[in-house]
Parts: structure tokens; sequence; C-alpha cells
């Protein structure tokens, strides 16, 4: 029981703060043997990664099947094969729908048990916590610890609930946060299914969640409950037409509806369409915060005003399924931004040595961040502000905006003038409206940024790190 | 429409569709007939997926199971009629002769419609990689004129809502 007295006592925050030590001082501070395994891993993977890398430049690997490029590359090789060897046609589809079936779910599945550590950390060193740090080394297996007591809970049914219908929504919530993954282009060959139709197919299963929402809500038989759908609803409602007006902005640029010709676009032309298309970028980032129910628009689960919105009266792992849909569709949501307005898998050139895929989830990844830092920064909004912000602003500057695009690519395409020039325009046309159009609108549906707020206080001016300082200087 | 597979597709996602219609008008709760009707729409998505008819199918649901599902539920909860446990069926005659009605008409269109009929190589050359570009070109080609009847009619249907909803505050205080 020795271990019960060497535990680090819960500690006040400045303490904490005092013994808050960085990565390489945590480095410096290992046992000799440990530091020469580490130094002998890095220099392998060093001489590793310099070895692939004499490989590529070579072009010792085009064409052959274990090009780890683009897993598309062994997928056909597999297809040659097997049509080689006589064998049915069906049996290749088979293998290759069902093992990326299993890599979308795995992905998905290790995100749920990363991630709520990953964002509970986060949260925490932006607002100087420590963030759970009991269970295990860096608190690590606290999602574990999370879900065998979401498991070992009991599954509650109201009395008053409609059985066959609070059955069903975890279940129908689950199913498009993982289909929304299906045409989403991890290298140039490498998607699960390029479909010809990937945008509309994309808004069409973002609008399925409705319903679920909308079902779990109303089956509870709960007020909280109740309330929650009907605002998450509304929400949803509203977000899903500037989405789609944005997307379709992006439709006229490329004049494709699949993604991988969108990526392939936003390649060949090297510009990233938040470049191009700025407000579009704000609108479709905004909006599907509004869409996954996250801070700053996640009114309808607003905790502190109706306890937890439209799953109020779920317990136990469905409780827990709703949670790891709404981590789930953050990441889906970082795929499709990094896809449509990050140039996806393509990095400048780059992607013809590094793997597509890895670019594309440091994207993903780094716009999940933006998720998280903005989770952590802002308050949410009212629910009033949100569908004004939606209808009365949102949805006329994108219009505006398709308008001003539909123009532009008519001009890109046919004007024959060279890329830089037609797009340089766009970009320039488009950066202006932004800016004047977000003034003026703002001007004529009488919002006047000057006369509303003060300016916002940073934390440092309010203790923050200031007071971490003091207290630092202090020891 | 050979493969065994799309046979199997097309008698699976026919069931579902049939008995998703079926319990439409089996359940006496509104809103677990609005369920049972989205999983109809669910398939005749597929039943569209399996004619290759991939636009159309997405559009389905897009636009029935995600938008007209939840117009359905917004009607459900503002009607005081179709509360819980609701078991009223007020309009019975005249839906059932309107249901017919519609169901004659749209017999009628497929059986004089001259179908064509290909197999093999000759269906393998006709089918287009996608048919979002056929599409577009036929709506704002040849159908132009009945597209923009129906955006005018959605339009005035729009403005009409506005217009019944408006308060007419200022009117009233002179």
């Amino acid at each position: 029981m020795s271990s019960a007295a060497d535990r680090r006592p819960a500690t006040p925050m400045a303490r904490q703060i005092l013994e808050h030590h960085s990565l390489l001082s945590r480095a410096r501070a290992l046992p000799g043997e440990a530091r020469f395994v580490l130094a002998v891993l890095t220099l392998g993977a060093l001489v590793a990664g310099a070895g692939i890398g004499f490989l590529v430049v070579t072009g010792q690997l085009d064409g052959r099947w274990y090009d780890l490029r683009d897993l598309g590359n062994a997928t056909a090789h597999f297809r040659g094969w097997t049509q080689r060897q006589g064998i049915h046609s069906a049996v290749p589809y088979l293998v290759t729908g069902l093992l990326g079936g299993i890599a979308i779910l795995s992905l998905v599945g290790g995100w749920l048990v990363i991630g709520v550590w990953a964002e509970r950390r986060l949260i925490a060193k932006f607002q100087i916590r420590q963030g759970p740090n009991r269970v295990g080394p860096f608190g690590l297996l606290q999602p574990l610890a999370d879900a065998v007591k979401l498991l070992q809970k009991e599954v509650l049914i109201p009395i008053g609930a409609d059985k066959l219908l609070f059955f069903l929504p975890p279940i129908l919530i689950f199913i498009p946060a993982m289909l929304g993954w299906g045409p989403v282009p991890w290298a140039p060959k490498m998607s699960y299914a390029d479909l010809n139709v990937g945008v509309v197919y994309t808004i069409a299963i973002s609008s399925l969640g409705v319903l679920a929402v909308f079902l779990a809500g109303w089956s509870s038989n709960n007020h909280y409950a109740l309330l929650g759908a009907m605002r998450t609803v509304a929400m949803m409602v509203s977000y899903e037409i500037p989405i789609s007006i944005s997307l379709l902005a992006i439709v006229l640029f490329t004049g494709s509806l699949q993604l991988s010709d969108i990526v392939a676009w936003q390649a060949q032309h090297n510009v990233w369409m938040i470049v191009l298309l700025p407000f579009g970028a704000f609108t479709f980032l905004f909006a599907s915060t509004a869409e996954i129910n996250r801070t700053p628009n996640d009114i309808g689960e607003a905790e502190s005003e109706i306890v937890a919105g439209f799953h109020t009266e779920y317990s136990g792992m469905k409780a827990g399924l709703f949670l790891a849909v709404e981590l789930g569709n953050a990441l889906l949501v970082g795929a499709m931004m990094s896809t449509f307005f990050f140039g996806g898998y393509s990095l400048f050139g780059l992607e013809r040595w590094i793997p597509g895929y890895l670019i594309m989830g440091a994207k993903t990844f780094l716009v999940y961040f933006g998720f998280v830092w903005l989770r952590a920064t802002l308050p949410r909004f009212r629910l009033d502000q949100l569908m004004a912000f939606a209808w009365k602003f949102l949805i006329p500057l994108s219009i505006i905006q398709l308008l001003f695009v539909a123009v532009e690519s008519m001009v890109v395409v046919q004007s024959g003038l060279p890329g830089i020039v037609t797009i340089g325009g766009s970009i320039i046309a488009n950066a202006a409206l932004t800016f004047v159009g977000v003034r003026a609108w703002a001007n004529a549906i009488g919002y006047s940024p000057k006369e509303m707020a003060s300016p916002p206080i940073m934390t440092n001016g309010v203790g923050g790190l200031r007071a971490a300082e003091q207290i630092r200087a202090a020891s | 429409m050979e493969s065994p597979g799309i046979i199997l597709a097309f008698w699976v996602l026919s069931a579902i569709t049939v008995a998703g219609c079926a319990m439409v008008l089996v359940a006496r709760n509104l809103v677990h007939a609005l369920v049972f009707l989205v999983l109809a729409f669910l398939g005749m998505a597929g039943l569209f997926l399996t004619l290759s008819a991939d636009f159309l199918a997405v559009a389905q649901i897009l636009i029935y199971a995600g938008s007209i599902a939840v117009l359905m539920v917004f009607a459900i909860m503002l009607t005081p009629l179709a509360a819980r446990d609701n078991a009223n069926s007020l309009y019975l005659l005249p839906a059932l002769a309107s249901g017919l009605g519609m169901a004659a008409i749209v017999s009628f269109v497929a059986l004089v419609t001259p179908w064509a009929e290909l197999k093999g190589d000759a269906l393998a050359q006709n089918d287009p990689p996608t048919t979002v570009a056929a599409i577009g070109d036929l709506l704002l080609g040849r159908y132009v004129l009945p597209f923009e009847v129906a955006s005018v009619l959605l339009f005035f249907a729009l403005l009409g809502a506005i217009v019944l909803v408006h308060e007419r505050g200022s009117r009233e205080s002179q």
C-alpha cells in the first residue's frame, strides 16, 4: 500500500503550474539506459526514413504494389492478379471493400478512444489546468476507464418513453457518421468509394442525422430532451443551406461533384480553396460546427440550460454512443474541410514524395485542433442569435458569393487567359467581396461592431498567464 | 441486370420499400409512420442505385429522407391533433381516392413510355459514367420551362408561408 502514500497529492493550480515540465526536460530527466534506447530508436528511424526517401527519389517504387505512397496501387495490382488467375471479378471488390471498411472503422474507433483523452488534455492546456493525469502515464488510460464505466452502467428506459424509437437513435446517428467517410480521397487513387456525386452525397448523409436527433428527443418524453432536439433540428436545418451553397461555389470552380476531382483541381492549379473562397471556408467551418453540435454552436445540448439536450434520458453506453458520434463527426468535418478547402492530400507537389494519406491526416487533425481551440475559447451563442446569423447573414452573403463565383468560373474556363491571371483575379475579387460584403451587410442589417462591444480581453489581462509568471518568479 | 448481386439487391430493396410503405399505413402513431416512410425512401434510393441513377439516389436521400422527413416532423409537432397516440384518420376517403389516382397516373405513364431495353454490350455502351451532366442538360435545356415553373411555384409557396405567419402589428396599430 505504499503507492497511496507515494502518489502525488491533488495540488492547487499554482503548484501544478510550478511542477509543469516541458517535453525536453522530461527527456533529460530519463535514466541513461532509456536515453540510449531512445537515441538508437531515433537513429534507426532516421536511417529507415533516408532509405525510403532514396527509394522514392530514384523512382524505384513507381508502379510496384508495395508503393505505399498510394494504397490504390496495391489494390490495382491485386485486381490485375485476380484477373490473370481467372478469379471472379467480384472477389477483389469484396476483399478491398471489407479491408477499407475495417480501416475506416478502426480509424474512427481508434480516434474515439484517443480523442477523448487528447481533447480533454488540450482543453486543459488552454485553460492552464492539468487535465486527466491519474489513470496510467499522462492519464492515457482514462478513455478506457471511462468506456468500462459506461459499459457497466445500467441502460435505463424512462416509463413514458416510446420503446422502439428510444432504442433506434443511437444506432441511426452512428450510421451517417461512418458513411460520411466513404468518398474522402486519401491519395490520388486511394478512396473508399470515389462517387461521381460525392459532394451531394456528403450533404445528403449529413442531413440523415437530423431525424435521429429528433427521434431521440421526442421518444424520451422529457421536456429538456424535446427542447434540445427541436433546437438541434432547427439549427441543423438552417445551417445545411449555407453549407450547400458554399460547397456549390467550389463545384462551380472545379466543374465536378467528385471529391477526388476537387482535390486534383486544387493540386493542379496550386491554390487552396480557402484562398479562393475565404467566405465560403468560413461559412463551411461555422456551419459545420452547428451541424455537429460543437461549441460555439452547441446550443442544442447546452449543459448549463437544458441538461444535455436531446440525449438527456440516455444512460450507459447509449449516451456514450452519442458522445462518440460527436467526436467522430468532428474528425469527419476536419477531413471534409481539408478536402474541400485545404487541398486534401496535395501539398504543392510534396505529395509525390510523401504518402498522400499522411498529408491528409495531418490536415484533418490540424482542423480538428482548430475545433478544440474554438471549444476552449468561445462561449456559446444564444439560439436566436444563431438562427439569425444563419438566415440573415450567412445565406444572403453566400448567395451573393455564388453569383460572383458563377461569373468567375466562366472566366476561368472560357477566357483562355493563363490561370494565374484568372484565378488570381478571382482571389482578389472574392477577398474584396468578403471584406466589403461582410462590412456592408453587417451595416445593412443594423449590426455595427463599433457601437457594440468592448474590445476583447485577453487571458493575460485578467490573471491567466501573468499570474502564472508571477508565481514562477516568486518561487 | 443479369448479375445475381443486382437481382438480390433488387428484391431486398423492394421488400424494404414495400414493407416500409405498408407499415406507414398500419402504424397508428404518426411518428412511427414517419420513421417507416423514411425507411421506404431509403429503399427507393437503393433501387435507384441498382439502376445506376447515382444522382437520383443521392437526391432522393437528400430531399426525401433528409428534408421532407424533417418538414413532416415540424408538421407533426405543430398540429394539435397529431400529438402522441393519435388514432384519428379524418381524411380516409379523400386520401384513398388521391392515392389511387396517383397510382393510376404513374402506372399509365410507366406503361405507355417506350422503355429502351438494352442488354449486354449495348447496355454497357449506353451506361454513362455519371448522370449528373445529362440531368443538368435536360433540366436547363429541353425541360427548362417545367423547371422554371416549379421554381416559381416554390418561390410563391415561400412567399405565401411568410405572408401567412407575418405579424401585422404595424397595420393594427394604425
